[in-house]
């Protein structure tokens, strides 16, 4: 490089323009808001929330001679869209409007679902205040209250009693059938499990009430049995086994194929991969699929009102003599025409809603972890187990050297 | 490491590598291993099957009574003189079971859409759980809170819908007098139209559970490629989501309707029986098959027995098409790879 040539970059360094570049922010930055709903929007919302009530308010009662609860809503609903999209017209395009007013709609669906939830759940429990919070619901039956008697005598407890028996009778038929089943659909891929699959599909169609008329025929009038828990419990089963075994199928399909290909890669055998490697993997979920099945199972109605029979005296022996579930016992006493059996009715029915919500709360502590995510108690023993491990292999690989 | 050591290894006797015999068969503790759990699956399937049979050997009585075509026309059930059929009361059934469709497709739609795309993040699982509750709830409860709230809700809107649109056929009510304010509203109670919102609110979260599954799995790259081209979120869902979930929509909704169609107790509570087709939704009295099973199983055990054995068998025949058209459907879907419905 000499001389010159550095002067003329001087010379072209003069004549450079620096762009302009900001100095440093004057005021703080403001983060850009990236929620969906802007002020204006709630605004807007709020408007036409409180346009709609006051019109529909006006129009029931004053200008017109509408009535009732159900078409108030369904008419401020309707309002309420209305003024909102020409609000939002003002100031948006028409994609946008209808943005809006299909996301009204759509939170509007999820509202009445969510509400007819709420009001199954609490007009249950309202219509039986009267006879959840007695003692004696629970601890007495109905076989020495007459129709005159009060809700402070009487109770449900032979239904509760039953439907416990009942619920165990069908855990124990279906639980290692249907565990078993799946097992069976997963690790043969034959031509026939493939079948035992299409059955087993096809049976998920069966109609409830055909599982129990199929009992009440071949079980009670063929075989000459009586009508008794045992029956009944029959029936739930027949009717659950295709549900529980469709369930648990889905849950080990779920196991990853490479926990399986290194549990071969080791040498085990089958039956060793499938006890030590797919079952403990896929516990939670197989926990989750029999605790659904049997809310399901608990709140069945149909197979038992045809093989159960009824009665109000409460009775221990699932072999002999009628037995009651509670859910039979609900539809029993609601079809009565004295206020206090409705009352029971309903109680009865919240009762049975309390437990079919404990063993869903059960389902979901247990469940809901994917497989091969551990508890921690579950991983505190596999590292327990594992460190076991260790010593044993040191041991052998020590006395291998001497 | 040294020219030698090279030529060591090479002049160690290898023996020439055979390889290994592989066999597909299952040896020792495997073999009965497998045998138990094949023996479980023969028993479900023995079980299965011995159900199907036996269903239709108690049927064929009654067929072949009176013919299968008699069977399939007659309106009436009267077992003494010999003259039952399953027209009606299939009639009602799968009316029944359409008003419940039609009523909780939009509702469970809406509630998935809502579950997936427009719930803020916290609440879903809250949600997700809350609809699973929902298919959770006995029948009974169902049945219970239709009978006694819903009716009482449901009666005036019949009544002005008849007023309204009682033009339109299935509004028409017969026997009721819309210019008449002190009318009776029993002509409005126990319909099918009664029968099926409650239905409706139990098939629902099937549904949803089912439609849900399939939105949720829609590509994020397809979303967000929507969103990029300046959609909104409605047009991201009416051009990505809903195309992709097409499978999972038909398939949830055929669900919902088999499950619709053997709904028992639910209806037994709510409808009084009749026996003539009627077409008119919003009438008092309704039927289904299964109701029908649930009244008369115990009134007479020859020939009225084999009948209604026939009556369920052809129940079952339905909602068997109508579970393996749903499943056809989700499997073929773009989405249903992986989903279990």
């Amino acid at each position: 490089m000499n001389v010159a040539s550095v002067s003329d970059r001087h010379a072209l360094a003069d004549e450079t323009t620096i762009p302009f570049r900001p100095g440093p922010p004057t005021r703080p930055q403001e983060r850009r808001r990236t929620g969906t709903v802007s002020r204006q929007d709630a605004m807007y919302m709020l408007g036409a929330g409180i346009s709609s009530l006051s019109t529909t308010m006006l129009i029931f009662g004053r200008l017109t001679s509408l009535h009732g609860k159900l078409g108030f809503y369904v008419v401020a609903l309707l309002i309420y869209i209305v003024v909102y999209a020409v609000l939002v017209s003002l100031t948006e395009n028409r994609p946008a409007v209808i943005d809006r007013v299909m996301t009204v709609l759509v939170t509007t669906c999820a509202l009445i679902a969510f509400l007819a939830l709420a009001t199954v759940i609490g007009y249950t429990i309202f219509r039986g205040w009267d006879a959840i919070f007695r003692s004696n619901t629970y601890l007495q039956d109905l076989s020495r209250t007459g129709p005159q008697d009060g809700l402070d005598r009487g109770g449900i407890k032979h239904a509760i009693v039953g439907t416990l028996i009942m619920i165990s009778l069908t855990l124990v038929f279906t639980v290692p059938l249907s565990v078993a089943c799946a097992i069976y659909l997963n690790e043969s891929r034959s031509r026939a499990s493939g079948f035992v699959r299409t059955v087993v599909t096809a049976m998920t169609a069966l109609p409830s009430i055909l599982a129990g008329l199929f009992i009440f025929s071949a079980w009670i009038l063929t075989l000459g049995f009586q009508r008794s828990g045992l029956a009944a419990s029959i029936a739930v089963s027949i009717m659950m086994l295709p549900i529980m075994i469709r369930s648990a199928d889905v849950v080990l399909r779920l196991v990853p194929g490479n926990l399986r290909e290194a549990s071969a890669a080791l040498g085990a055998p089958q039956w060793r991969t499938v006890w030590h490697v797919v079952l403990p993997t896929a516990r939670s979920g197989l926990m989750t699929s029999v605790i659904l099945g049997v809310a399901r199972g608990v709140g069945e109605t149909a197979p038992v009102l045809l093989t159960a029979g009824y009665t109000a005296t409460i009775n221990y022996n699932p072999l002999k003599a009628p037995m009651v579930s509670l859910p039979l016992t609900a539809f029993e006493l609601v079809r009565s025409p004295l206020q206090t059996q409705i009352t029971r009715g309903f109680a009865t029915a919240a009762v049975l809603m309390i437990l079919v919500l404990i063993l869903f709360s059960a389902a979901r502590l247990l469940g809901g972890r994917p497989a091969g995510h551990h508890t921690k108690r579950q991983a505190k023993r596999a590292t327990a187990h594992s460190r076991r491990d260790l010593v044993r292999m040191q041991a052998r690989t020590r006395g291998m050297g001497r | 490491l040294t020219v030698s050591t090279v030529v060591d290894v090479a002049t160690v006797d290898v023996p020439v590598p055979v390889p290994r015999r592989l066999s597909r068969r299952r040896r020792g503790s495997d073999r009965s291993f497998f045998a138990g759990v094949s023996v479980s699956g023969v028993v479900v399937l023995a079980i299965m099957l011995g159900v199907g049979l036996f269903l239709t050997l108690q049927a064929t009585d009654a067929l072949s009574k009176v013919g299968l075509w008699k069977f399939l026309t007659t309106e009436r059930w009267e077992i003494g003189r010999a003259r039952f059929g399953i027209a009606a009361v299939m009639t009602f059934t799968v009316e029944i079971a359409l008003v419940a469709v039609v009523i909780a497709v939009p509702i469970s739609m809406g509630t998935a859409l809502f579950i997936t795309e427009v719930a803020p993040r916290w609440l879903r699982s809250t949600l997700i759980s809350l609809v699973d509750l929902m298919a959770a709830v006995p029948s009974v409860v169902y049945g219970l809170w239709g009978k006694a709230l819903l009716q009482g809700q449901v009666v005036p809107l019949s009544r002005w819908l008849n007023t309204w649109f009682g033009w339109i056929p299935i509004f028409h009510v017969r026997g009721a007098d819309p210019n008449s304010p002190l009318s009776s509203p029993s002509v409005y109670t126990a319909s099918t139209f009664i029968a099926g919102i409650v239905v409706a609110m139990m098939v629902m979260p099937i549904q949803c559970v089912v439609m849900r599954e399939v939105f949720s799995q829609v590509p994020l790259g397809e979303r967000e490629g929507a969103y990029a081209l300046g959609s909104t979120r409605w047009g991201m869902i009416r051009v990505v989501t809903l195309p992709f979930g097409r499978g999972g929509i038909i398939g949830g909704t055929m669900l919902g309707l088999g499950r619709a169609l053997g709904e028992t107790i639910a209806v037994v509570l709510i409808i009084s029986p009749r026996f003539d087709i009627t077409h008119h939704v919003l009438e008092a009295g309704s039927n289904s098959i299964s109701a029908l099973i649930a009244n008369r199983y115990s009134e007479d055990l020859g020939l009225g027995l084999s009948a209604l054995f026939a009556a369920g068998l052809a129940l079952f025949a339905v909602t068997l098409v109508v579970n393996f058209t749903a499943s056809w459907f989700v499997a073929r879907s773009r989405s249903g790879a992986s989903s279990e419905a």
